[in-house]
């Protein structure tokens, strides 16, 4: 009798979590682990042996290969701007769109929308408005703005990057913020009123402390597509000019598809996770000391 | 309603006034976009700000042929709808037994799914392909669509696991007082209540599926398996500043995931705001 209630029970653990543990260590674990063997190997992909190589990848990357660290501070450098201008703006989006606007429905729509389309296809549509739709806009308006060689030069590719970037995930950001600010008891916010604080001073002292939970999530997703670039420069620049814009995923993949290298390949991968798992890490922990329980 | 007189002062008109200014801005992309994919390539050159002089709706045909359009969409939407059920009906499954079933192995393998969300494509590409083509899966639909299993597996089973702690137990045990199975338990009372969440799930996953590039291009060869970006992506270089053509193949790859969008908008805005509580 115990014996069948016992097996019973396996057998539902098994028919339950068994198919998608399994797919879980086929194509996430087993792959993760592999990666992290080839590392230490110099396989380039094609040849049935590889040759052990220590620590010589990681020590390569870091002493000899000016393009990792290029993609690492390019990639750095879009993380931070791509995380603040996003969440200021989605913030600044969701402070007004839950005032009463009349057109408050239509514009939340309006400014999600360019989330619902790919970073390729969005990269592709953004390359034609670099090249073709400002040389129009500035023959139109004079401003010098639009005639930069916005996809020419290595600073203003950078920011030709962030713009995409900023036009793509603000709305989705606003849409968590919209959200957290609904969740917030109008009570409070009218006792700050009657308080005497001002609008300032009521956003600050009470609703950005209400809204950290949020505040920590939208951290977490923009940082974490941000640092995981890869669609958008692909479609938009292709990494270019001279890989001013190409990311550390861009360059993870060109290392093992273009040149093949799929020892160092996979060093550069190992090293990219253990960055964004600790900065990950590090982030929630920050925000999360900063939310306040009601 | 004792802020309709409020509504009408000048600071709340000027407010709207910057907001729907900024909106224009977004949208200038599109119009730039759908006014030049019906220009020759000579008005495109000439202005691409302007209205269309003359109507080139061949454009659209040769797009639409150079592309193989409803090939790819029909391919992307096998990919993104058995991808997306699958993982919805595995990982509710999964996620319910290792909150219901608290023993070691599920603990583990809770630890190791939440690990594995940080965890960036590129870090598993290279073996993942090599597993896959060494399972024979390779360059076919299947084999794409258990990658997306196994890559979604995490994110999918951490938002189901956050719920299902939340779903009361009582139901469960007055049902399985009642002589129903545990299969019957979790089928006929604890999935319909996980509905939300599963709502949820499916459109957090079919955004990331339906756009995916990377995946697909590594896994597919075959012209005919084609996913949506992987035709546009084909289709823009081999016309590359061909914009008469490339316009409207850009165009007829964001019309259906636009159409879903504006289908099902209420349900998307919900299930993201849902979705990242959960986070």
């Amino acid at each position: 009798m115990m014996d069948r209630k016992k097996r019973s029970r396996l057998m539902q653990q098994f028919i339950f979590v068994g198919p998608t543990s399994l797919f879980f260590f086929v194509i996430v674990l087993i792959p993760f682990f592999l990666g992290l063997y080839y590392s230490f190997t110099s396989w380039n992909g094609i040849s049935q042996h590889t040759s052990w190589a220590g620590l010589r990848n990681y020590l390569h990357i870091f002493t000899k290969d000016p393009s990792f660290l290029n993609s690492f501070w390019f990639t750095a450098k879009f993380t931070l701007f791509g995380l603040v201008l996003t969440n200021l703006l989605g913030f600044a989006l969701a402070y007004v769109l839950t005032r009463k606007l009349f057109t408050r429905n239509v514009l939340r729509t309006v400014f999600f929308v360019p989330h619902v389309i790919g970073g390729l296809l969005l990269g592709f549509i953004w390359q034609f408005i670099f090249v073709r739709g400002f040389a129009s806009l500035g023959a139109a308006t004079g401003w010098s703005f639009f005639n930069l060689p916005w996809l020419g030069t290595e600073s203003t590719a950078f920011w030709a990057v962030v713009i995409v970037f900023v036009w793509q995930n603000a709305g989705y950001l606003m849409v968590i913020y919209i959200s957290a600010i609904n969740n917030v008891p109008k009570g409070l916010l009218e006792a700050s009123k009657v308080d005497g604080a001002g609008r300032l001073q009521t956003l600050r002292h009470v609703m950005i402390p209400l809204v950290m939970p949020a505040v920590t999530v939208c951290l977490f997703l923009s940082i974490s597509w941000s640092f995981k670039v890869f669609d958008l420069n692909l479609a938009l620049t292709k990494g270019g000019p001279f890989k001013a814009t190409e990311s550390v995923a861009l360059n993870i993949y060109n290392e093992a598809y273009t040149i093949s290298r799929f020892g160092m390949g996979s060093a550069k991968a190992i090293i990219f996770f253990i960055i964004v798992a600790v900065i990950s890490m590090l982030q929630v922990r920050a925000t999360k000391k900063r939310e306040v329980e009601l | 309603m004792e802020t309709t007189a409020k509504k009408w002062n000048m600071p709340m008109l000027l407010v709207e006034l910057v907001c729907i200014l900024l909106a224009i801005v977004f949208l200038v992309p599109f119009y730039f976009l759908l006014v030049n994919s019906i220009k020759s390539y000579g008005d495109i050159l000439s202005d691409s700000a302007a209205l269309p002089a003359a109507l080139q709706w061949s454009n659209y045909r040769e797009a639409w042929n150079a592309t193989n359009f409803p090939h790819a969409f029909v391919n992307s939407l096998v990919v993104t709808v058995v991808s997306n059920l699958l993982l919805a009906f595995l990982c509710s499954m999964c996620a319910y037994k290792m909150v219901r079933n608290n023993i070691l192995y599920n603990r583990v393998l809770y630890v190791a799914l939440v690990a594995a969300m940080v965890i960036p494509f590129q870090a598993i590409m290279i073996p993942l392909v090599q597993v896959v083509s060494g399972l024979g899966f390779m360059d076919s639909t299947a084999g794409l669509i258990l990658a997306y299993l196994g890559f979604g597996a995490p994110m999918t089973v951490f938002l189901f696991h956050g719920f299902v702690k939340s779903v009361p137990i009582d139901l469960e045990e007055a049902s399985k007082v009642d002589g129903t199975s545990p299969y019957g338990t979790f089928f006929r009372i604890v999935l319909p209540l996980m509905q939300p969440i599963i709502v949820t799930v499916i459109i957090l996953n079919t955004l990331w599926i339906w756009n995916d590039y990377l995946m697909p291009s590594l896994i597919l060869q075959d012209p005919a398996l084609r996913t949506i970006p992987i035709a546009v992506y084909t289709f823009f270089g081999q016309y590359t500043k061909q914009w008469d053509l490339a316009l409207p193949g850009l165009v007829l790859g964001i019309t259906p995931v636009v159409i879903f969008f504006l289908a099902m908008q209420k349900y998307i805005i919900e299930g993201i705001a849902q979705g990242s509580v959960k986070g």
